[in-house]
């Protein structure tokens, strides 16, 4: 057996961002940051110096006018990622975002193309508050000509990030801050992972749990927690928002009558609903109970520790609502909730689960 | 210049800057979260230390109906303006007496009573909110002015821009008031910006524009003086870019000239030009301020601080329970 090659989804990324920008110089990175000394979470560490500032741009502040103009360099052939530190900064340039280039294949017929990655880390934790925190994947999601992804472990990460930036149109993907800590064995080199699809990341045959990007984590939490009480479940990362194919959840519902889908975001209008809606219009017969969703709560992220205490799901709420699926008993539902605490530790809910260490 | 000032005015603006730089050490102090007995400003905080002398410039000048609007470097222009400093540490705490009731944290400080808007963490947000309060103020009648504090890198935002056309074209009484430190986080104005003076862009919108030094407070206010007699009788808009400096990071209690994108040389260059230094310098030798005077003043302003930490500590949380209310009217 080969050494395992461990490392964390930040520097998955600017693996695949290096191993890009060596074989196509047409690749280059622009945004706030990418040549600080900071990097971008490390995640473009080092790019500036091997690369030099004509293809690690630093940028002024002004997200609507330089994601036009990636998308006119793309146009062109070029090949630009673009990087927001968090998605709230990303709202300044929708019109381009949705307008352009999610358009301009359309618009012409395929005569001109968008191939732009757009990079953008979603906050939490820390108070950051309600405009440092917002999980928006749904509202690109919405938007038919791009491509929206978010991928949670270091091998998928390097995978779609390559992907991403060799795919002939616009992908945006979206990196929660909490998951640039993830560590995984992560293959050397250029490998690529398709942008569709879901990954199962757990086997079972008692309930199916949809989860994406950090959310994965606390399904698994929870999953581990319930499998010592004899529930077994089917975790489907769901890694890909657009082109959505949910052919796996559609299969494992099927086998096992239950579903959860657990947002990044706000559940109105969101991720579970689009999921819950598929596997109803393709198998309503195999639904043993009402599915059911968990997301944030209604409201803005508050920054007090204390008002965004229940704001996010957490591992807890997650075995809960498939107890309530299930109809688990006390003594059981008792039993998962000492197994959670008990993996947890004392870790205040403004910061990582204990597998993950600062800074935000 | 300063001679425009009788004493008591310098002493009244010393005393604003020293205490804003004496609540933001506060806040260093008991902020980093290596301490395990702090860690209870839960938020991101960005000081202005160093940058005290635009902010109390400027708010000497304005009046309690005037209205101001901020960035995330909000702590001296809402002390400055007046706002309350007990809601604004419980605000950092994330405590019920908060400003926000812990919903906003240190980005989203404001205070009806002082005129303090709103702070908005989104480079440039702010801009055009200002300018809506001054079409407000045009619309009823009044003679209230609004000012929009903002740093340097905001006015690469398309909204900057969009803000001084519309300002310009409808005479409204506003003014926008760019501290220049020169920095975006770690990018300096010159990676970012062409070589050519900030204040130049109001020709583009025939739009009266001052430069000047952001350390010398009372430069500052004469300026602003003008610039609001000019607003508040349909002179229209002005903009106002001051020279200053951030001494500490970006974004929390530290210095970090150390990680190299700017040099101790030039920080130092600027420490020189400690705008709290230079006033208490010029009270000492021209105005008979002792050091006594001083000392009385420290502790006064002191005892505030100690009474403002102690309301934010022993102050509740807000109840869970409520994180939904209010979402809308
Ligand atoms: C639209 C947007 N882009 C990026 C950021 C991240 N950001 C926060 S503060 C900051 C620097 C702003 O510099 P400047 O406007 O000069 O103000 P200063 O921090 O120097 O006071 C940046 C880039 C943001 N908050 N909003």
């Amino acid at each position: 057996m080969p050494d395992k090659r461990i490392m964390n989804v930040a520097e998955a990324i600017r693996e695949a961002t290096d191993t890009c920008m060596e074989r196509d110089d047409r690749v280059f990175l622009m945004g706030e940051g990418v040549a600080d000394p900071a990097a971008i979470f490390g995640t473009t560490r080092g790019l500036a110096d091997k690369y030099g500032a004509n293809r690690v741009i630093e940028m002024p502040v002004a997200e609507n006018g330089f994601t036009g103009v990636a998308i006119g360099a793309a146009m062109m052939g070029r090949r630009p990622i673009i990087i927001h530190q968090r998605v709230d900064f990303s709202l300044l340039s929708l019109e381009q975002l949705f307008d352009n280039a999610a358009k301009t294949c359309y618009v012409t017929r395929g005569q001109h193309t968008v191939p732009l990655v757009v990079r953008m880390i979603i906050g939490r934790g820390w108070g950051q508050g309600p405009a440092h925190s917002q999980s928006l994947e749904s509202i690109f999601a919405h938007v038919p000509g791009l491509k929206v992804v978010m991928p949670s472990s270091p091998r998928l990460s390097k995978g779609m990030m390559i992907a991403a930036i060799e795919d002939p149109n616009p992908v945006l993907m979206l990196e929660h801050r909490w998951v640039h800590y993830v560590e995984g064995d992560t293959p050397e080199g250029y490998y690529t992972v398709p942008l569709e699809g879901t990954t199962k990341v757990r086997d079972g045959g008692h309930v199916t749990i949809v989860a994406n990007s950090y959310m994965r984590y606390e399904a698994s939490e929870a999953a581990a927690a319930l499998a010592e009480v004899g529930v077994e479940v089917d975790i489907h990362d769901l890694t890909v928002l657009r082109p959505l194919n949910v052919d796996a959840i559609v299969e494992s519902v099927s086998k096992t009558g239950h579903l959860l889908v657990v947002d990044s975001g706000w559940m109105q209008h969101g991720i579970g609903s689009e999921v819950i809606t598929r596997v109803v219009e393709q198998n309503l017969t195999a639904l043993k109970a009402a599915p059911r969703r968990l997301g944030l709560s209604d409201h803005p992220t508050p920054s007090s520790r204390e008002l965004a205490k229940d704001y996010y799901p957490r591992a807890f709420d997650i075995a809960d609502s498939v107890a309530d699926m299930l109809d688990l008993p006390d003594d059981k539902r008792d039993q998962v909730t000492t197994m959670i605490n008990k993996a947890r530790g004392s870790l205040p809910a403004d910061i990582p689960n204990p597998a993950f260490r600062g800074p935000f | 210049m300063h001679a425009t000032f009788p004493a008591s005015e310098l002493k009244a603006m010393f005393q604003s800057m020293l205490r804003i730089r004496l609540i933001e050490e506060a806040i260093a102090d008991k902020y980093p979260a290596d301490k395990p007995e702090n860690q209870k400003m839960r938020c991101p905080v960005h000081l202005s230390i160093g940058q005290e002398a635009v902010p109390v410039g400027i708010c000497e000048e304005l009046r309690n109906d005037d209205q101001i609007g901020l960035t995330h470097r909000c702590h001296a222009p809402y002390l400055a303006k007046g706002g309350d400093l007990r809601a604004m540490i419980a605000e950092m705490y994330g405590k019920e007496t908060g400003c926000c009731g812990g919903r906003g944290g240190s980005m989203h400080l404001y205070d009806d009573a002082a005129g303090v808007l709103t702070s908005l963490p989104i480079v440039g947000s702010v801009i055009p909110i200002a300018v809506g309060a001054a079409l407000a103020m045009q619309q009823v009648g009044s003679d209230a002015v609004s000012v929009s504090f903002f740093g340097d890198a905001a006015s690469e935002e398309g909204v900057f821009h969009e803000s001084m056309n519309f300002a310009a074209l409808k005479k409204l009484p506003t003014i926008f008031a760019i501290e220049n430190n020169h920095y975006s986080v770690y990018t300096s104005l010159s990676d970012r910006q062409p070589d050519r003076p900030l204040e130049k862009m109001a020709e583009a919108y025939g739009m009266p524009a001052f430069h000047g030094d952001g350390n010398d407070v009372a430069g500052v206010r004469i300026a602003a003086r003008e610039a609001i007699e000019r607003a508040r009788t349909g002179g229209g808009p002005t903009l106002m870019v001051f020279d200053t400096y951030r001494w500490r990071e970006h974004c929390g209690p530290n210095y970090d000239n150390h990680i190299g994108y700017r040099s101790e040389g030039e920080f130092q260059h600027w420490k020189e030009k400690c705008p709290v230094e230079t006033m208490r310098r010029l009270l000492k030798q021209e105005h008979g301020f002792g050091d006594d005077d001083e000392a009385v003043m420290v502790t006064v302003i002191n005892s505030e601080i100690e009474d403002a930490f102690v309301y934010a500590e022993n102050s509740p949380l807000p109840d869970a329970e409520t994180a939904g209310d209010l979402v809308y009217a």
